[in-house]
Parts: structure tokens; C-alpha cells; sequence
């Protein structure tokens, strides 16, 4: 259930991993999609929170070049529906999240990612 | 019983039976709803408004089930693998993430526009191993460093929690001012011994302007009581008062005669002026 929505806002927790730790890479995924009430409110209020290039980079990854890759000015319906569709119908169901900085791996099963560190790792 | 904090770590103790048995406890549910709503009263925020919340310790998502019908997107995290799996199958809308909180977060700065959590803290205080990371003071650090910087300028965070004495409060509070919260501890109903409900009410930002809110006072409310408790005991009472009527007096028995005769049963006595009389006491 990682949607890019929450992929958006995820850096690496793990100790000393402080620069370049954003966005984390997918690796082999399973997605699914599911269909989400539409809520351009909160698409809005949502919007500038959002790392506009790591969202694009990551959405081309996993297949999907409906978003443009300056972030609009103006927005209008369609581009709303698109960024609604990307952020809260795609689920990664499994696979992994890399960290492109020190490389550790969260791995995703059932769409529930592991966060948990080994002890060396806690900051 | 001793607290479930102190018999193992969570994500042993809420294993497959126990997260099973906590999410169809019809009075778990009840409880953990109405502090859910409460949380969200805490939370104060814009009516009408859709916003980005942080369930912290979400578990089954009891909560993150009100949150949803309360029309807000929100993430959640949990230590307990089985938790997470029962939440899966009750198909919650939120994105769920096996994590200890203890260990921090790795949310961007200024992610969620409000945090809640329901009977999580207290989870934190008991130490697992003798590794210096694995001490409450450090895990609680870690925990408020990483919350307040995932949390928006202006934003708050409720997380209502057990604590077995004043000095775990104040552990607790000191250890979050120094992360750089404002705010402090809302006591509901502080005398009555089952509803009181402590929750830490955390700002960031908002230049002083915040104020703690009140906690509920006077008596608790009747719900405290199991429910339909008062119907059963009202039940006991007709039973106790009324004059039942006997039931087998002599129209019954006359009756029942007449349907065997009917029935051609054999050797049915006949109806007499001392059908259906008493017997008169020996002595």
C-alpha cells in the first residue's frame, strides 16, 4: 500500500544518511491499481509539499509519463486527475525501496514496507 | 493483570491471537473510537479542510478507520507485523509502514499536518536490550527529533498514552520540549479512576499563541458502563416485583385433558370437583 503519495515524503532514517537520501529507488515492483474518491481540495493543499522531480522521475520509472516535467502554474482539471491518479491510485504491492545514498534496502511485502533498522543503524 | 507494556515488546505481544482478539473486542473498539475522536478534537484543525495526518502506533487501524470517515488521507506506522496484517484485511485506506518509532522517522520536513496516537507511548519506556540505542530517553529523543521536523509549521500532535507515574509525564514532556515542541499534558476527567485519559498535546510553531487546551472535567460520562447494562438490570428488576400468575391452574390442566383424549391417550383420570386442587399441608 505505498503510494507515491507517502513515497513522496519517505527519506532514509538510518544513521549518518543525511544528504542524497531522497527519493528512494524502487526496485522490482508489483503495482496494483485501486480507484480513490477524488478530492482536488486536497490534491491542492497536498501540492506544494511535493518534491515535484523526484514525483515525475519516479513515476516515469514505474511507467506512467502522464505529469509533466516542470510543475504547472496553472492547473487545470485534467492535470488534477492525473496527479490523482498518481498519488493515491498506484500501490506498490512488492519489491524493494533502495536508499540511493547507503544503499540499505527497505524491502515491501503485502504493500507494507519494512522501516525497521539493525541496531548499528539507529542514529 | 500486569500492563501489556511490561509482560513483552509489542510486536511479540501483538502477535496473531492478541491482534485478532484487540480488534474484535467490541469495548476496545469503543474506547479506542472515542479517543480517536477526542485526539481529533485536540487536534483543532481548519474545518472542511483536507489534510495529511500521522497515525502513530496504528495497529489494526481502528483509528485510521475514524480518520478516513472523517474524510482525511493519512499514513501509519506500527512495530507489529500481525497488527499490520489485520489491518490489511479489514482493507483500511491509509499507507501502513512496519516501523519503530523508537528508531525515528525518515519523513521530509513538514510532511503531515497533524499527528495522533492512541495508547502508544507507554511502549516506549521499557528498555529491550542493554544497547545504548535501545534506552527509553534515547528512543523517546529519537522519537520527537524525527516527529518534529516530519510535522508542518503550524501543526499539532495528540498522543494520548498509559503512564504508570508523574515521573514517566515528565520524562516524557521534558524529553519533547527539548525536541523542540510547545505544549504540555491534557488530564480528562483527572478523578474519576477509569475514564481519566492523559494526552500530551504537542505544538510546532505558532509563536506562543497556542494554548494547552482544558482537559474534561466533572463526572465521567455514563458510558463507562458496559453497555445495556442499565436494560438488564431493569429486566432483574420486573422479574423480582411482578406476580407471576401460575400456569398450571385448572383451566391449564382441563385443557390439556381434553388434547390427550383427543389424541386417544389411555388411562387420562377424570375431570372431577378435585381436578386441579391443591393438596391440603400434612401437618
Amino acid at each position: 500500500m505505498v503510494r507515491l503519495l507517502t513515497h513522496n515524503l519517505l527519506a532514509c532514517h538510518a544513521k549518518d544518511c543525511n544528504t542524497n537520501n531522497f527519493p528512494l529507488q524502487f526496485k522490482d515492483v508489483q503495482l496494483e491499481i485501486r480507484e480513490a474518491d477524488f478530492n482536488p481540495e486536497f490534491l491542492k493543499g497536498f501540492m506544494p509539499k511535493i518534491d515535484w522531480k523526484a514525483l515525475v522521475d519516479t513515476a516515469r520509472q514505474l511507467g506512467d509519463t502522464s505529469l509533466p516535467l516542470e510543475q504547472p502554474e496553472m492547473v487545470d482539471d485534467e492535470f488534477l486527475k492525473n496527479l490523482h491518479h498518481i498519488l493515491l491510485e498506484i500501490h506498490v504491492e512488492e519489491g524493494s525501496m533502495t536508499c540511493p545514498n547507503c544503499g540499505h534496502v527497505y524491502p515491501i511485502s503485502n504493500g507494507i514496507p519494512n522501516m525497521l533498522l539493525a541496531e548499528h543503524e539507529i542514529g | 493483570m500486569s500492563r501489556p507494556e511490561l509482560q513483552a515488546p509489542p510486536e511479540i505481544y501483538y502477535g496473531d491471537t492478541e491482534a485478532k482478539k484487540y480488534t474484535q473486542n467490541t469495548r476496545n473498539q469503543q474506547i479506542q473510537a472515542d479517543m480517536t475522536y477526542r485526539a481529533l478534537e485536540l487536534l483543532n484543525l481548519t474545518p472542511d479542510q483536507p489534510a495529511f495526518l500521522l497515525d502513530v502506533g496504528c495497529g489494526s487501524g481502528l483509528s485510521g478507520e475514524i480518520l478516513g470517515e472523517e474524510g482525511y488521507i493519512w499514513a501509519g506506522v506500527d512495530i507489529a507485523p500481525s497488527m499490520l496484517e489485520v489491518a490489511l484485511e479489514r482493507e483500511v485506506e491509509g499507507d501502513l509502514f512496519l516501523q519503530d518509532i523508537g528508531q525515528g522517522f525518515g519523513f521530509r520536513p513538514g510532511s503531515f499536518d497533524g499527528v495522533i496516537s492512541i495508547s502508544v507511548l507507554q511502549w516506549l519506556l521499557n528498555a529491550e536490550t542493554s544497547h545504548p540505542t535501545s534506552s527509553p530517553p534515547h528512543r523517546l529523543n529519537r522519537f520527537f527529533t524525527t516527529l518534529h521536523s516530519a510535522m508542518r509549521n503550524p501543526s499539532r500532535a495528540v498522543l494520548q498514552f498509559y503512564p504508570t507515574s508523574d515521573d514517566q509525564i515528565q520524562l516524557i514532556t521534558s524529553i519533547a520540549q527539548k525536541a523542540g515542541f510547545g505544549g504540555g499534558v491534557v488530564v480528562d476527567y483527572p478523578n474519576s479512576k477509569k475514564a481519566r485519559k492523559v494526552f500530551l498535546c504537542l505544538f510546532v510553531g505558532g509563536g506562543g499563541g497556542q494554548q494547552v487546551p482544558q482537559g474534561l472535567q466533572g463526572e465521567e460520562e455514563d458510558d463507562s458502563k458496559v453497555r445495556f447494562e442499565r436494560r438488564r438490570e431493569r429486566e432483574r428488576a420486573k422479574v423480582k416485583t411482578g406476580k407471576r400468575k401460575n400456569v398450571k391452574d385448572r383451566d391449564w390442566i382441563l385443557k390439556k385433558k381434553e388434547l390427550y383424549r383427543r389424541r386417544g391417550k389411555e388411562g387420562v383420570p377424570l375431570d372431577s370437583k378435585f381436578t386441579g386442587r391443591k393438596r391440603k399441608p400434612l401437618f
